[in-house]
């Protein structure tokens, strides 16, 4: 984890009770261990995500049940469910409301990319067309050791994020957007249909 | 004047105060410390608009209901205890006296008179 200090040298250290580390780690350890999710769902996989809140799964274990009733307090949005395209400008306009830095887990089959109602008029077809979304979690719906996998990938990614560099995480440089366009409804869909500056899907190759 | 080690019994408060003081400022210095160096400021028209559960918020927030509102809540609550009264009546009604009855009746009449008056006041009309 640490570049800075060798790792032998740490634990030959903690052996004797000298904790070594450096701002950057006790930094991102603070942030990964009081993960607060924003409080919504959408369809079916919010059930799941309840569960996983509640005392079987408790998510408490990785600091993250403090479930926020707004954006101003949460880090992280689980996009739990089927995403219309009624709701999508709301969930993008939440996003924009939340304060950097802030995580996504698209969560499910149809918040990755309109899952078995992919072929309906009014689904959208992933919410990363929209927001940058951290962790994808297929199922359909995932069960809640799905969504705490993906709760600890997430937690993984925040360990590995760093704080100075040219490296650095996203959310700490400043010509990086916090917050993206909103779609309008148009006539048929909604305008635009995605927005090309975060939706990057795979090239197909024939 | 004797020496003793014992302090004075108010240096608890003092020490209790600045802890009180310190444990609550400390974080908050420090996070206006952490934004200061490391985190960069981004404000947006989205970021910093209203907060009205994801959709644009309409209107001026600063709503005013008419205080003549407080009239008709009053007649609501007389008429309610009316109906819990009444219910009783009408379930015991075959095995009632004519006393009873006339009682009720009466009890009927005077709320029904003071429904009328505050009809013919306009406290029944909504936003005069």
């Amino acid at each position: 984890m640490s570049e800075q200090v060798d790792e032998g040298v740490r634990r030959e250290l903690q052996r004797q009770g000298i904790w070594v580390t450096s701002t950057q780690e006790l930094y991102n350890w603070g942030r990964r261990n009081s993960i607060w999710p924003l409080q919504f769902g959408l369809a079916c996989c919010a059930i799941e995500m309840i569960a996983t809140a509640a005392s079987r799964y408790d998510i408490a274990r990785f600091g993250g049940e403090v479930f926020r009733p707004s954006p101003r307090q949460a880090d992280l949005m689980i996009v739990a469910g089927t995403v219309t395209k009624k709701m999508a400008p709301q969930i993008v306009r939440l996003y924009n409301q939340m304060p950097d830095p802030k995580y996504v887990i698209s969560m499910g089959a149809c918040a990755i990319s309109g899952g078995p109602f992919k072929q309906g008029y009014n689904v959208l077809k992933g919410i990363d067309r929209y927001i940058p979304v951290d962790v994808y979690i297929p199922g359909c719906p995932p069960r809640p050791e799905a969504l705490l996998h993906a709760f600890m990938e997430l937690q993984r990614k925040i360990d590995s994020q760093r704080l100075t560099g040219d490296s650095k995480a996203e959310h700490l440089d400043p010509d990086q957007p916090s917050e993206f366009p909103v779609p309008a409804f148009g006539q048929h869909d909604l305008q635009p249909a995605a927005n090309p500056d975060v939706f990057h899907p795979p090239k197909m190759e024939r | 004047m004797v020496y003793s080690m014992t302090p004075n019994p108010y240096f608890f408060i003092v020490v209790f105060c600045g802890v009180a003081l310190v444990f609550p400022i400390l974080p908050l210095a420090l996070a206006w410390l952490w934004r200061r160096f490391f985190q960069p400021s981004k404000p947006g028209a989205e970021k910093n608009a209203t907060y009205e559960c994801g959709v644009e918020s309409l209107g001026e927030a600063q709503v005013q209901f008419r205080s003549q509102y407080y009239l008709y809540c009053i007649i609501f609550l007389i008429f309610d205890v009316e109906a819990v009264f009444l219910v009783p009546f009408a379930v015991a009604f075959t095995g009632l006296p004519v006393g009873a009855f006339i009682a009720i009746l009466v009890f009927l009449l005077l709320l029904i008179e003071g429904l009328i008056w505050a009809w013919s006041k306009g406290c029944l009309d909504w936003a005069r």
